[in-house]
């Protein structure tokens, strides 16, 4: 099949078509903040490509304080979503969490465990007061764990990456994070470590449980597994091994339309670090910006314009619909 | 030039039911009863007996098939790397259990 230059061959709003399927916004339920692209590691498959050289990506204290203005303006808004890079190496984190959690939001951050025991690469600050001050602040707290063991864990996220994921998780633990009736929530996230999709997240939740409580007397709240996005990072590695087509298929090949009615771009509003506003985290590290008529900055925020949009769909979005459904909250069964 | 095992041939199991459609219907619900769910098995854990069987059997399609159903389900390199040893000793054990055969005939013989 030849193309033309920006066309693709997998189309996902053709797809959605032939299914009947419209999906338009239904809430702005979560107000996602990506705080920038600083990060203490640079895993494979990250669809941020973050890492310690991105120190200029990061979101300032007006834009940090016009989010916050849109928590205080719409309650209907629950839930603060942050993300990075390592979210909490912006000096405005603690800002942030606090002024939310202040007005009564439930708020929740992306943490990369390693960011605790990890000097700050700007400024060599130890970060080891994060558990304390997530527990203080009652954050939801949501860590990428690739296994239960180290092989895909340090593949994918660096050599030593499990074990001091192992040691940060203790520390959470000694909180109260994912303990039972701590009130204090700790989620992992499982990606698949290659060119493969997730499947049977259940399974994977009580292999995840019963590894990690008898090998290091740890526990957490839920498992989500999430798709690897066909973006960024990942899809480098994918081009370079000459495997983006066979990805592209499987995922195509997986669509589900229940998956794809409960993509999280109909509930939520992501802001990039220097706040422009996107559907969602992926279509931010696409470039591909909220279509509501115009240039749109997290300063000029409308809801009613905001739900009234058409969600820009584009390939990438397959990464959403395949199997059980993923989209960063994981499964859907 | 063409070969035979074609990994690509695979996506073509289903047109085994070109002719006695029924039959082939039978045997993919059955496969897909036994394969695609969890019983007193997990999927995990069938897909790495499939995994050992498809080294034993020497089938390439099931290897490229199962070593991708083992990751999806949840299993290690290492875990799927021992299903195959498994299925090698399995047949390094019955070849050799098949020299009693071997060994009664010579005493048979008066060897
Ligand atoms: S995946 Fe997360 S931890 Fe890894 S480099 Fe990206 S932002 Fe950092
Ligand atoms: S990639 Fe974003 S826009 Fe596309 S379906 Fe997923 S959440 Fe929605």
């Amino acid at each position: 099949m030849r193309l033309m230059a920006n066309e693709s061959a997998y189309d996902f709003e053709t797809r959605l078509r032939q299914h009947q399927l419209e999906l338009q916004p239904q809430t702005v339920e979560t107000l996602q903040i990506n705080m920038g692209r600083l990060c203490n590691q640079t895993c494979l498959h990250c669809h941020v490509s973050a890492g310690p050289d991105r120190a200029g990506e990061q979101m300032s204290r007006d834009t940090v304080d016009s989010c916050l203005a849109i928590l205080a303006r719409y309650p209907e808004i629950v839930k603060l979503d942050i993300t990075g890079g390592a979210p909490e190496l912006n000096e405005h984190f603690r800002h942030v969490v606090e002024s939310a959690a202040g007005l009564g939001r439930h708020v929740m951050v992306r943490h990369n465990l390693t960011v605790t025991l990890d000097p700050h690469p700007v400024t060599g600050e130890s970060m080891d007061w994060l558990p304390a001050f997530f527990a203080e602040n009652k954050l939801e707290v949501v860590s990428s764990l690739p296994y239960w063991s180290s092989y895909f864990t340090d593949r994918q996220r660096g050599s030593g990456t499990f074990d001091r994921s192992i040691e940060s998780i203790r520390l959470l633990n000694e909180r109260g994070y994912g303990i039972e009736h701590s009130g204090l929530v700790l989620d992992l996230v499982y990606n698949p470590a290659g060119a493969f999709l997730p499947l049977g997240q259940e399974q994977l939740k009580k292999d995840f449980e019963r590894e990690l409580m008898q090998n290091y007397g740890l526990s957490f709240n839920r498992l989500y597994t999430i798709t690897n996005m066909p973006i960024n990072r990942f899809r480098e590695m994918l081009e370079r091994r000459d495997a983006f087509e066979e990805y592209m298929e499987k995922l195509v090949g997986a669509f589900n339309p229940c998956a794809a009615g409960g993509v999280m771009c109909r509930n939520l509003v992501s802001v990039g670090w220097d706040g422009r506003l996107y559907d969602c985290d992926f279509n931010q590290m696409k470039g591909l910006r909220i279509d509501i008529g115009g240039p749109v900055h997290v300063g000029n925020f409308d809801l009613k314009k905001v739900l009234d949009r058409r969600i820009v769909f584009g390939e990438h979005c397959f990464g959403c619909t395949a199997g059980a459904g993923s989209s960063c909250t994981g499964e859907i069964s | 030039m063409m070969n035979y095992f074609e990994s690509d041939d695979l996506k073509k199991f289903p047109a085994i039911g070109k002719f006695r459609g029924e039959l082939a219907r039978k045997f993919f619900e059955y496969y897909g009863k036994v394969m695609d769910e969890d019983g007193a098995l997990t999927r995990r854990e069938k897909a790495l007996i499939a995994l050992a069987v498809a080294h034993a059997q020497k089938c390439p399609y099931c290897i490229d098939a199962y070593t991708e159903a083992c990751l999806s389900n949840g299993a290690d390199p290492e875990q799927m790397s021992e299903a195959v040893h498994v299925a090698a000793t399995m047949m390094a054990g019955i070849t050799l259990v098949h020299n009693v055969q071997m060994l009664n005939k010579l005493d048979k013989l008066g060897v």
